[in-house]
């Protein structure tokens, strides 16, 4: 398989995409749901140790676009994915790539909070266990603290690791979430509109963390908050109805984007 | 401040509210109605049912007798012969032949069996005289029960004198009291009054007095039935019998553990329920090894692996049609295939179980599906996105979260099943089988069956029988049920 | 451009931008009374134009009010964002210039009566200059024309130009005769503040360049304004 990337259709380049590493490729990436079109022909290079923030009105198919990343499509049956998605220059799509290993290098976390309904040790411990990475039981539990002391967690649930992980508040849920998701090291970590359901604080709360851990991954955040765009991404994208309209370094998109439907969106005139 | 009265018309504001509280009212009323009629069936079967739970003995002296008891064969004892004698000893008056057979049928067939259980289990009472409680038969149990037509009793408050009289005897004196067709008893004997005559009383003996001396009020007293003779199950001779042992004080009523140990008899003071109840146990574990792994199994492949085409479409509307399907269906398809082409044997709960399995088989698979669906998609994207494989997700957090969905689909099919008689019918699980069944390949039959049998038969003690029956059968579902709650609840997870 | 879903907020965008306009209108006509002024060494009329600043200090006031509550209100972005912060800009041009005007009014006192009206024609003519500029570029806002404003930045030059000359000239009087030195002074105040509206208007040339554009501008302004770094000729 050709891995060489082909140019990125927009230009210029941004600035971030000169300074990090390349650590995810899309090629005409089309994605269907039955008939209807949802992704069209998109190409977008992902910086790696950096936050990249996808924006559009609903239905755009940035969501579309996050779960093609790690597959999630698959899950649906009437989904059907066309094109190259290369992560560190392999296709995601290839036979001898199995889904579940690249789900362990994309964690990934959802627009409301979903603990399983277990301990909040054994919420964090499930991923490392199913992988094997733990190799004892001490392995484990430094690893469920490593991972929520990442998460900025770790304090305020030290005491109670063993009650369920759906009693935390909202806020502590998702950040719980986050943490299950760093426990099995993944490179890159999918965010789903993972403020949408929490209050300003909690949202805050978020910020801060992707903003303290993306120095470690490759972060993808889908988002609804423009503000939110502006405050933790380095690189934004605007889709809108299955394009990739615009995309640049997030401190010009927000003050002067190029493209007149961004410059809509993001000033409240349409969506 | 606006008045919110000028805006709406006052008219219209009282018609919405009367139309509300006449809804309310049709649901009360038909609340009350369905519960009016629960309630009577269950009172109704509840009263029948009661005398069932109760069986009453004569406590006789009798005398192990090794000639008579094999210490070697304890078993083969001729216990009902003992009892036999020992109720002989206790009603020496009673001489012809004809009487003693009256007074050896008012025990039961079986009234030996306590007796041989207790001296199996203790073989050192041989050869010594004991207290034995003897088992008394179905109609006089019921007599003592008071189910019979009712016997009147009223003390003689005359003085009378008595004569033989040929074969019979004349009663002479104040007569006042006597009509004929009663039952006067005195000097330990009993005489039924044939007719009154200008002379005296003519009666017949029904029990041999020991005296015939004259009687003084207070000595003697008079029996009376509101039914003649032929109208009553029990004859006057039985009477005067039953109320001998009932003034001996030897009769006594006990808690009938003989109807849940006892498997099933043409007698029905010793028909027990042991042997239904051990039937649709056998049954409903064969059912549940069948049908909860392939319907869970089912319904998870339906569920989350199936691809959605037109032959799983057909599949699942097939599915929900065999939930619809008539019983006796089941039971001719079992008949079959099972009996008829597998050459399984008649009667068993391996058939019984194999039949109901098909029959519940839907009800689990559409109560899992449901349970699997209604787990929210969120836990299975978040264990998919930290790396679990589509099986270890469902495995690890799907399946945990509709166990209370799946165990209370299964719960109400298997108490479907439990229920169901149609279908063991064609089967041959309706035949009369006396000993309680020891594994899946032995002849059985099953609760609701039993009642269906037990509901046919003439006998008018096998009516209580039947109802207390039905009582089993419903505490049994009850049960159920409320281990489907219980369990619903302590799994019951919020997300 | 289509209309904002909120339309209370494009109610707002706008009514800044008249607010600002006003504003212009009131700073174009303060400078022009301060020139007519000084020219005419009317001392009425410079009082009436120091008593006018008042209303362009409150504009500024409101104007700062209202883009402050906006920004709370709607977090612009973009294009709306860059008006928001480009009105507080040019408001705060605006009112240097209206004071600078004010100041300008101000010294008619100092050189009324005691001048020859030649000396003076420098200042006005300064003052015209200016004031074209002022107009310009409240068009070019007012249009949301850059190149129009791009006009204006360029032509500072001219000002800086003139003022230099006038410099000279004013130095030159100041050394022929001594006692002119205090009218001259005034005069040479006068003509900086002219000189330093100009620069303000190259400011609001800049923010209507980076309203329009969304970037600033990098190119160095040509700049004739060489008075800082002159001596006074040795006699």
């Amino acid at each position: 398989m050709d891995a060489t990337p082909q140019k990125l259709p927009s230009n210029p380049i941004p600035r971030i995409l000169a300074e990090k590493e390349t650590k995810i490729v899309a090629r005409d990436v089309n994605v269907y749901y039955g008939d209807k079109h949802a992704i069209k022909h998109l190409s977008i290079d992902i910086p790696d140790r950096a936050v990249s923030a996808f924006i559009g009105p609903s239905g755009c198919g940035k969501s579309t676009f996050l779960r093609c990343i790690n597959r999630m499509n698959d899950t649906i049956p009437s989904a059907r994915v066309t094109g190259q998605i290369l992560v560190d220059g392999k296709d995601i799509h290839d036979r001898d790539l199995d889904v579940v290993q690249l789900r362990a290098r994309v964690g990934m976390v959802f627009q409301k909070p979903n603990p399983f309904p277990k301990s909040i040790f054994e919420n964090i411990a499930y991923g490392p266990r199913i992988h094997g990475i733990a190799k004892s039981k001490a392995d484990l539990e430094e690893i469920v603290v490593n991972s929520l002391k990442k998460a900025g967690l770790f304090e305020e649930v030290k005491d109670r690791l063993s009650h369920s992980g759906t009693s935390l508040s909202g806020g502590q849920q998702q950040r719980l979430c986050i943490a299950r998701a760093i426990a099995v090291n993944p490179e890159i970590i999918l965010m789903d509109e993972p403020c949408s359901a929490l209050d300003p604080i909690a949202s805050a709360r978020i910020e801060e963390l992707i903003d303290e851990i993306r120095q470690n991954y490759c972060i993808i955040i889908v988002t609804h908050s423009m503000q939110q765009a502006a405050r933790v991404s380095q690189l934004t994208a605007f889709f809108h109805l299955g394009d990739l309209v615009e995309i640049g370094d997030t401190e010009d998109m927000f003050t002067a984007p190029k493209n007149k439907r961004t410059q809509d969106y993001i000033t409240g005139r349409f969506g | 401040m606006t008045d919110f009265s000028k805006k709406l018309d006052p008219a219209l504001v009282a018609k919405r509210y009367a139309s509300e509280r006449r809804f309310r009212a049709y649901g009360a009323v038909a609340l009350a109605i369905s519960v009016l009629f629960l309630v009577y069936l269950i009172v109704d079967i509840a009263v029948k049912a009661w005398p069932s739970f109760f069986e009453h003995h004569i406590v006789l002296k009798v005398e192990l007798d090794p000639a008579r008891i094999d210490p070697a064969q304890v078993q083969k004892g001729d216990f009902n012969g003992i009892i036999k004698d020992g109720l002989r000893a206790a009603f020496p008056n009673v001489t012809t032949r004809a009487d003693s057979k009256k007074l050896m049928a008012q025990l039961s067939t079986g009234t030996g069996d306590d007796l041989r259980i207790l001296t199996v289990a203790n073989p050192a009472m041989i050869g010594t005289t004991v207290n034995a409680s003897a088992l008394l038969s179905d109609d006089a149990d019921l007599y003592f029960k008071g189910m019979h037509a009712p016997t009147l009793k009223t003390p003689g408050q005359t003085n009378l004198q008595i004569a033989k009289d040929g074969e019979n005897y004349l009663f002479t004196g104040d007569l006042s009291q006597l009509v004929a067709g009663q039952i006067v008893r005195a000097n330990g004997g009993a005489f039924r009054i044939t007719s009154m005559e200008p002379g005296g009383a003519k009666a017949e003996v029904l029990l041999t007095p020991d005296t015939l001396n004259s009687l003084v009020a207070g000595n003697w007293d008079i029996l009376s039935f509101a039914a003649i003779e032929v109208d009553r199950r029990i004859d006057d001779r039985a009477v005067v019998l039953l109320e001998a042992m009932r003034d001996k004080g030897i009769v006594e009523k006990h808690f009938s553990w003989r109807f849940f140990s006892s498997g099933d008899s043409r007698e029905p003071e010793l028909a027990g329920l042991r042997g239904a109840i051990t039937g649709s146990l056998l049954t409903v574990v064969m059912t549940l090894l069948l049908s909860l792994p392939l319907g869970i199994a089912a319904a998870i492949y339906l569920e989350e692996f199936a691809p959605k085409n037109n032959w799983t479409q057909f599949i699942e509307v097939n599915i929900n049609n065999l939930a619809a399907v008539p019983s006796i269906i089941f039971g001719l398809l079992g008949l079959a295939v099972f009996i008829g082409f597998f050459g399984l044997p008649r009667s068993v709960p391996l058939v019984g179980g194999l039949v109901l399995a098909l029959l519940v088989l839907p009800t689990i698979i559409i109560a899992s599906r449901a349970a699997l669906n209604a787990v929210p998609p969120s836990i299975k994207e978040a264990a998919l996105g930290v790396g679990a494989s589509h099986l270890q997700a469902i495995f690890h957090h799907v399946l945990p979260l509709a166990v209370p969905g799946i165990l209370t689909g299964t719960i109400l099919g298997v108490a479907r099943a439990l229920g169901e008689t149609a279908p063991l019918l064609m089967i041959g699980m309706v035949a009369f089988i006396v000993d309680v069944p020891n594994g899946f390949r032995d002849a059985a039959t099953v609760l609701p069956v039993q009642i269906y049998l037990w509901s046919d038969l003439p006998e008018i003690a096998f009516q209580s029988r039947t109802a207390a029956a039905i009582i089993v059968l419903l505490v049994v579902l009850f049960c159920l049920n409320a281990i489907a709650i219980y369990l619903r609840k302590r799994f019951e997870r919020r997300w | 451009m289509p209309d904002h879903t909120v339309t209370a907020y494009d109610d707002e965008l706008a009514s800044l931008k008249q607010m600002v306009a006003q504003m212009g209108g009131l700073a174009e006509e303060q400078l022009a009374r301060a020139i007519d002024a000084i020219a005419k060494r009317d001392v009425r009329l410079a009082d009436a134009v120091i008593a006018g600043d008042e209303r362009i200090d409150e504009l500024e006031r409101q104007i700062e009010e209202k883009a402050i509550v906006t920004i709370a209100k709607r977090q612009p972005m973009a294009q709306d964002l860059r008006q928001i912060i480009v009105t507080i800009r040019i408001a705060s041009d605006l009112e240097r210039i209206g004071d600078l005007a004010k100041n300008t009014a101000k010294r008619t006192h100092a050189i009324s009566g005691e001048m020859p009206r030649k000396l003076v024609t420098g200042l006005t003519r300064m003052g015209k200059l200016a004031q074209e500029q002022l107009k310009d570029v409240l068009d070019a806002y007012a249009q949301g024309n850059a190149e129009k404003a791009m006009q204006v930045w360029r032509s500072d030059e001219d000002i800086d130009a003139l003022y230099n000359s006038i410099f000279r000239e004013l130095l030159t009087y100041m050394m022929e005769d001594p006692r002119m030195i205090g009218p001259c002074a005034h005069l040479l105040f006068g003509t900086k503040n002219m000189e330093r509206i100009g620069d303000h208007t190259t400011n609001i040339a800049e923010n209507i360049y980076f309203l329009v554009h969304g970037k600033m501008i990098t190119e160095e302004r040509p700049k004739k304004d060489s008075t800082s770094t002159t001596n006074f000729p040795n006699k």
